[in-house]
């Protein structure tokens, strides 16, 4: 390999020093300038939810000219009720308190039917996750009866349990049973197995593991299984709540069906899916308070 | 502080086969090593040659098929806090503060929680990570969480401490800091350590013994004293001694290497894959 001849490279002159000059501390925004700081910083956000609102508007005002105008080209409009209708509706049923009580009755049986499927499929799921032999016997048993639906469980569960309001919160129950569980099951399918050995190594015994390693490990997946688990059990709510007679915002939308309540159906509808929905944000609260470390 | 009478590791015929499709696969073969109290030994070798395998069965998670493995005189039957272990992978609780983590062998044993604080503050003061008591792992450099790593399993004050390539993930710079953070430490300590790393450099600048494995099926090729005084600094990395122990290592590895890389290697296939010998001797440049 030839030598490359190198230029000599002139020594460069020794920089002058700086001038030294203190460098002024940046003046605390004024309010209007931080505003406009926070808007373009979070323009993303912004867009996305003006553009929601707007398709929401749209939706509406779809809804609004296709009931109003009873249009009918094959699918049929003549019967829906307007927007307007609903939102009537709505504002006498908030101050109505028996609307109240077909609310609160139903919250109840989704929270017990909820409280009674995590308690259960969590901890099943956990030991099912770490004892092979119970995973064995356990799991091919709830994969056949995972996919049968809950209006499909109604007859039967008449026939189960002694009253109507055990019914109905073992149809709620078997809605957020099996996504808590499988959920619960794919925490454990993969946790790191390095964080059990160094558990081990650090003198963690069997119980120490599952409290320490294998259930904080879990906790993300499992609070998305409590998530859809919650938005499940309201789905089922309706078939729930044909069973009973009277009571529940379930029962009380199937029954509007048949005292030509139209508007009441949708009321009804739309009522279970905010409260599915709001009771969904909570339990993700629930997750982020529960789950510091998890705030990236 | 761990009594120097502590933390002898003896491994005597050791084999460890496994099965797999193809048939029993040796992973290692009639390996034998001793450290005595307080002693570093690191094993050096080529990849796959069935070093971590050795490791993993003084931790407790594997059984030889044939051989002994104690410490103490006492047989290896499961992971314990006795034997503490750091991993290559970083292996800090996510749900715990660095404080939490390094508590953790603590509240294994059954302190209470106003004495486990303190120890661990203490500890996290001497390797001076106090600033990042309250931290969780997220938010720490690759080196920081080795760091605690290391002072999490020194917190039971374990017999002896294995680490598996535990810099093996660190870029350069950091894993030389963390050479000299580590021998720092021991020098305190005067632990028991076991050592299994890949990189020449690191095992002599750290050991007072160095193993040598082959190529799989693993065995020990031979065994070399690293008659470096205490305590070891960086500038030791430069002198005429170190480097002819590195010399001596490179060799016995490189054959080792060029075997575990599939088969011996005649001059007509170096050929083949254009690596040119300048007209050496095969065995020379070996």
């Amino acid at each position: 390999m030839k030598a490359v001849a190198l230029h000599p490279v002139p020594s460069l002159p020794a920089p002058a020093p700086a001038p030294k000059r203190a460098e002024p501390t940046p003046a605390p925004a004024a309010p209007g300038r931080r505003l406009g700081r926070w808007l373009r910083l979070h323009r993303d956000q912004i867009r996305a939810g003006c553009v929601g609102l707007l398709a929401l508007a749209l939706f509406v005002l779809a809804w609004h000219l296709l009931t109003t105008n009873r249009v009918v080209f094959y699918v049929r409009f003549t019967n829906i009720p307007t927007p307007a209708d609903v939102l009537g509706r709505g504002l006498a049923a908030l101050r109505n308190p028996i609307f109240a009580d077909h609310v609160l009755l139903s919250c109840r049986r989704i929270g017990l039917g909820f409280l009674l499927a995590g308690g259960i499929a969590v901890p099943l799921g956990l030991l099912m996750g770490r004892f092979r032999a119970l995973r064995e016997v356990a799991f091919p048993v709830c994969e056949v009866l995972r996919p049968i639906p809950a209006i499909a469980w109604v007859p039967m569960a008449i026939m189960l349990w002694p009253t109507n309001e055990a019914s109905i919160v073992f149809i709620t129950f078997l809605g957020s049973f099996f996504p808590i569980l499988i959920n619960t099951l794919q925490g454990m399918a993969h946790v790191d197995p390095v964080l059990v050995r160094a558990a081990r190594c650090l003198g963690a015994g069997e119980g120490a593991l599952f409290r320490e390693v294998y259930l904080p490990a879990c906790l993300p997946q499992i609070f998305t299984g409590l998530t859809v688990g919650m938005g499940v059990a309201w789905v089922s709510l309706i078939a729930a709540e044909m069973i009973s007679g009277q009571y529940g915002i379930g029962y009380f939308t199937w029954e509007a069906y048949s005292l030509v309540q139209y508007a009441d159906i949708a009321l009804g509808m739309i009522a279970i899916g905010v409260l599915g929905l709001a009771s969904s944000w909570l339990i993700r609260l629930l997750g982020r308070l529960v789950m510091p470390w998890a705030a990236r | 502080m761990v009594e120097p009478s502590r933390g002898r590791i003896e491994v005597r015929d050791f084999c460890l086969r496994y099965e797999t499709l193809e048939g029993s696969v040796e992973a290692v073969s009639d390996a034998a090593l001793t450290v005595e109290p307080g002693e570093f030994v690191s094993i050096i070798g080529p990849s796959g040659c069935g070093k971590s395998t050795l490791l993993n069965a003084l931790a407790g998670f594997l059984t030889p098929t044939s051989g002994s493995v104690t410490v103490d005189g006492m047989p290896v039957s499961g992971p314990s806090a006795e034997r503490g272990m750091i991993f290559q992978q970083y292996s800090l609780f996510p749900w715990k503060t660095v404080r939490e983590n390094v508590e953790f062998g603590l509240k294994m044993k059954g302190l209470p929680r106003s004495e486990r604080e303190r120890q661990a503050r203490t500890l996290l003061g001497l390797a001076g990570l106090s600033a990042f008591e309250n931290h969780y792992p997220d938010r720490l450099s690759g080196g920081m969480k080795q760091r605690v790593g290391i002072v999490r399993a020194l917190a039971t004050g374990p017999r002896i401490l294995l680490l598996d390539e535990p810099f093996g993930a660190l870029d350069a710079q950091t894993r030389l800091i963390m050479q000299q953070i580590l021998t720092n430490m021991w020098q305190r300590l005067k632990i028991s350590v076991l050592f299994v790393t890949h990189d020449i450099d690191e095992a002599i600048f750290l050991s007072d013994r160095i193993y040598v494995m082959t190529a799989r099926p693993g065995s020990i090729k031979a065994e070399v004293a690293v008659p470096l005084p205490r305590p070891r600094l960086p500038a030791m990395t430069l002198s005429s001694e170190f480097l002819g122990l590195r010399r001596g290592l490179m060799s016995l590895i490189r054959e080792e290497s060029l075997r575990a890389m599939g088969g011996e290697v005649s001059a007509d296939a170096m050929k083949g894959l254009a690596i040119d010998l300048e007209g050496q001797d095969l065995a020379a440049v070996l």
